[in-house]
């Protein structure tokens, strides 16, 4: 559907110059709810803008359906935006918001009104057609950006940060409405976030984004369960990090101790990065990869406890439920070998 | 108990205001009594039934009647009007262009040589702008054997461009380019996008803009005393010519009247603009 | 939901030529936009503006018509007649300050007016500054106003106040304080009067934009390190207020420095300033040279000015940063 190949773009010359996108090539799907997801100033927003037809790249080609629309204005892109301060008109009223898109195209007076009327149910706002906009409250300006965008029924959907600005209640019911409208509609989705927690819940597939490059593209689970890169391990949830090198035996020394994983690893000798999230390594249990260490600290947290134990070498960190340790008290941890993944970088 | 009734009877009013500077209240009144305490005066004297300036009587309309009557001041009315109309038409066009150049098309080098061009007439004392101005004309009229009140409103727009110039690009600063950018998203040609969402947004300025350019225009008494031919008075120059013959009443009156123009323009941009960023 | 937009307006060129083409076409249309905006404001500007300075220029260097005008014949006089005196009769040359004394009681006048209008406009513009918001706009709007209206007529007003038969005098002399007029108008006070009545509002507006800027919680920290009001006003206040400071007094310099109307109207002719003998050059004087080569010098003045308070600016804002 949206073919990416080979993005680059520079802002600035000499020495302030700033690659904003590095040789990125990414395909979307149809129907897709896809994700960019990076911390900000990794490039996500210059790629989106650059979809949408604001920025031009130096280099590389944008298709959409096999059409190259690299260089083409916004006005004749079929891709609306939701803007992330979404943008609407202070002078229209939510109807005329809704409208403007489907009367740019030059639609009859009928039609606009009965797609308004139609899109506006869509996102539960029939009720306050006629309202000006600075009577709104900011989700309800959220939703009439989205159904301005909707409206024209375009091919692809470029959501920038759209639920940022709202607070965590309402962002969480927007995204559940998201996800709604992205199956109701079918239109291919691409959501530009910075929040690791709304990219895994809501998308189909995220990209991970870094100083200009995409570093993995998966779904939320294999994003989640098998980081690529340390980058992407750190920035999505909580994870642990062992350095160690690889053994003639097929395992990987650390500070702590031998450990076996099940994961492939490179040739002996070679140094490794070990990952394993918290809710992953098991308290007090004895067997293979177990470690021997003293609990440092406990944190409690509501629905749990993190254990900060340490294994002299380092310190690991362990999510569980109940705890019924003390701090200073001797504890090991297992590290199941499964869990483990091997990063090299 | 006795000591909680006790607490609530140390006096409030001599609470710590980190804010006051003692004397910079009545420093700000007598700011204010001082910039206006002379008008107030003109102002009641115009409406003064006799020939003193300063001496109360009664309250009469007199000099009004004969001001309106003063076939001068009715010429010099007129051509303070067509002058100021014409340079405040010409200033806001060609301030609204350059606005939209500096903030709506892409940055480009050399946009600080173009402020300084456009604020060129502020930065300059007007009595130089007024004999180079003279100087420059009297050669174009002896070159070309031009005459009329074009040159005037010439002048006029020129010192009137950096004052429609800047309310029109603050205006147009405050307004996120991200709304342009959504029309263009929603199919609007770069046409349909500045008249369907830039001029409209952009028109509280553009209004603010070509106010001040006319009240300028209006008032501006330098510039137009050296350039302005024969036949060119002015309602400025032709009080400033009434001052120097003497003082009279009439002057308070045609002043009053002049003063009375400016302040309700102003004024009404003033609410107009708090009214706009209230809603 | 309407129909799907089809139309997608592709071309079929190859990519990358496409692309640059398309950058270049985008920056050429823009280039375009640009001139076209621009260009009636800066042709307009620079033909009506900028180019009478350079015609002043070269009158400055000519000998003046009998009948005002310029005779076109090289000449230097203009400007050593500022110096010197040159006798009719054997032509010698004879130092004389009195056009000197003109442009220093012009500085003079410029400076004590840009100094009282500093001591009167920073409480003003501070109290301003710390009344709440809706309150502010009101006295803002108040301290505006007079910036709008007419200088001639302001001036007039002052001229009614001061004069020997004016609202004062008489006042005073109605309550028995004097007997006779206490004489305050053609002097250097009253110039200097109506030179702070006229440009008082320039100095209020920047001080208030940089006051109202001013975070009261650097207040509160100040005070809650023992600092007293006073302190507080010069240790941590006024610094801060230095932008605005600095903005008022060019704003009030430069036109004070350039002034006409108040010293023609309250200087009575008598103490001249720098504007009123440019302007009488070109009328009862006829000696255009010599004005033009006037009115060069005050711009010069005016640019060193600018010029300074350019250079200490960024010198502080190096040492800031």
């Amino acid at each position: 559907m949206i073919e990416i190949s080979t993005l680059t773009k520079v802002f600035g010359s000499g020495q302030e110059a700033m690659t904003a996108l590095d040789n990125v090539s990414v395909t979307i799907a149809e129907n897709e709810f896809f994700t960019l997801l990076g911390p900000s100033g990794c490039g996500k927003t210059t790629l989106l803008r650059m979809i949408a037809g604001f920025e031009l790249p130096d280099t590389g080609e944008i298709r959409l359906d096999g059409q190259p629309v690299t260089h083409l204005p916004p006005h004749h892109r079929p891709i609306n935006t939701v803007f992330q301060n979404y943008a609407l008109f202070p002078h229209m009223n939510v109807a005329q918001n809704v409208g403007f898109g489907l009367e740019m195209l030059g639609r009859d007076r009928k039609e606009i009104d009965a797609t308004v009327a139609r899109t506006l149910e869509l996102v539960r706002l029939d009720h306050l057609a006629g309202r000006r906009i600075d009577q709104l409250s900011g989700g309800q300006q959220q939703r009439v950006a989205l159904a301005r965008a909707l409206a024209p029924a375009p091919k692809v959907l470029l959501l920038d940060e759209p639920l940022s600005a709202l607070d965590f209640k309402l962002r969480k019911e927007m995204q559940s409405e998201l996800k709604r409208l992205q199956l109701e509609t079918g239109i291919t989705f691409v959501f530009v976030t910075h929040d690791q927690e709304e990219a895994l819940t809501m998308s189909d597939r995220i990209a991970v984004m870094s100083a200009g490059k995409i570093l993995q593209i998966g779904r939320p689970m294999d994003i989640y369960d098998r980081p690529a890169a340390r980058f992407v391990a750190d920035f999505i949830g909580d994870i642990n990090f062992i350095e160690g090198t690889v053994t003639d035996g097929g395992t990987v020394a650390t500070g702590s101790g031998d450990l076996a994983v099940t994961a492939p690893l490179p040739a002996s000798g070679t140094t490794v990065t070990l990952a394993i999230r918290p809710e992953h390594v098991m308290p007090g249990a004895e067997g293979p990869n177990s470690l021997a260490g003293t609990l440092a600290e406990r944190v409690y947290f509501g629905s749990g406890t993190v254990l900060e134990v340490d294994l002299g070498a380092t310190r690991i960190s362990c999510r569980t439920g109940d705890a019924p340790f003390a701090e200073g008290a001797p504890l090991s941890v297992t590290l199941p070998p499964e869990r483990l993944q091997v990063l090299q970088d | 108990m006795a000591d909680a009734t006790e607490t609530r009877k140390t006096p409030r009013a001599k609470a710590f205001d980190l804010r006051r500077q003692p004397g910079f209240a009545a420093a700000a009144w007598a700011c204010i009594i001082f910039l206006y305490a002379p008008i107030v005066v003109l102002i009641v004297f115009s409406f003064n039934d006799n020939r003193s300036v300063v001496r109360w009587t009664e309250f009469s309309l007199r000099w009004y009647t004969e001001a309106f009557a003063n076939e001068g001041i009715q010429k010099a009315t007129w051509m303070s009007l067509k002058v100021a109309f014409v340079a405040t038409a010409l200033a806001t066009t060609f301030a609204t262009m350059a606005a939209l150049a500096t903030t709506r098309v892409a940055r480009f080098r050399g946009q600080g040589i173009v402020f300084a061009i456009i604020n060129q007439p502020l930065m300059i004392p007007e009595i130089v702008t007024a004999v180079a101005t003279l100087s420059f004309f009297s050669l174009i009229k002896q070159a070309t054997g031009w005459q009329g009140v074009g040159f005037l409103m010439l002048a006029h727009t020129v010192f009137c461009i950096p004052f429609a110039f800047l309310p029109i690009r603050a205006r147009l600063q405050d307004m996120t380019i991200t709304l342009e950018q959504a029309a263009a998203d929603l199919y609007a040609t770069p046409w349909a996008a500045f008249r369907r969402v830039t001029l409209p947004l952009m028109a509280p300025g553009i209004l603010a803009g070509a106010t001040l350019a006319f009240v300028v225009s209006l008032d501006d008494v330098i510039i137009t005393l050296m350039i302005a031919g024969p036949g060119e008075t002015t309602l400025p120059i032709y009080i400033l010519g009434q001052i120097r013959r003497g003082i009279t009443p009439e002057i308070n009156a045609v002043s009053t009247l002049l003063l009375g123009l400016s302040l309700l323009l102003v004024s009404l941009t003033f609410l107009l603009g708090r009214k706009r960023s209230r809603a | 939901m309407a129909d799907r937009i089809t139309d997608t307006r592709t071309t079929r060129q190859p990519a990358s030529d496409a692309l640059a083409g398309a950058r270049a076409a985008r920056d050429s249309a823009a280039k375009r936009t640009r001139v076209f905006l621009l260009a009636p404001a800066i042709l307009t500007i620079g033909i009506v503006g900028l180019m009478p300075l350079s015609i002043a220029l070269v009158y400055s260097f000519l000998e003046p018509g009998t009948y005002g005008g310029v005779t076109w014949a090289f000449s230097t006089d203009a400007y050593v007649q500022f110096l010197f005196d040159r006798d009719i009769f054997d032509d010698s040359l004879t130092f004389s300050t009195s056009y000197l004394s003109i442009f220093w009681r012009s500085a003079f006048l410029a400076i004590i007016t840009t100094i009282g209008a500093l001591l009167i406009g920073f409480p003003t513009a501070y109290f301003i500054a710390t009344k709440p918001p809706a309150q502010r706009n009101l006295w803002l709007f108040l301290v505006t106003l007079p910036f709008w209206t007419n200088l001639l007529i302001r001036t007039y007003a002052m001229l009614l106040i001061i004069r020997d038969e004016g609202f004062i005098n008489i006042t005073l002399q109605m309550i028995g304080l004097t007997s006779g007029p206490i004489e305050m108008l053609y002097t250097d006070g009253a110039v200097f009067l109506g030179l702070i009545y006229s440009f008082l509002p320039f100095m209020v507006l920047p001080l208030y934009a940089s006051l109202e800027k001013l975070d009261f919680r650097l207040v509160e920290a100040a005070h809650d390190l023992y600092a007293g009001r006073v302190q507080v006003l010069r240790r941590v206040i006024l610094p801060m207020a230095r932008p605005g400071m600095i903005a008022g007094c060019i704003l009030v310099f430069i036109p004070c420095l350039g002034a006409y109307i108040t010293p023609e109207l309250l200087g009575g002719g008598k103490k001249l300033m720098i504007g009123n003998m440019i302007a009488l050059q070109f009328g009862g004087s006829r000696n255009w040279p010599f004005g033009s080569a006037a009115a060069l010098i005050l711009m010069a003045m005016v640019l060193i000015v600018l010029l300074i308070v350019n250079r200490s600016r960024a010198d502080a804002e190096v040492s800031h940063g």
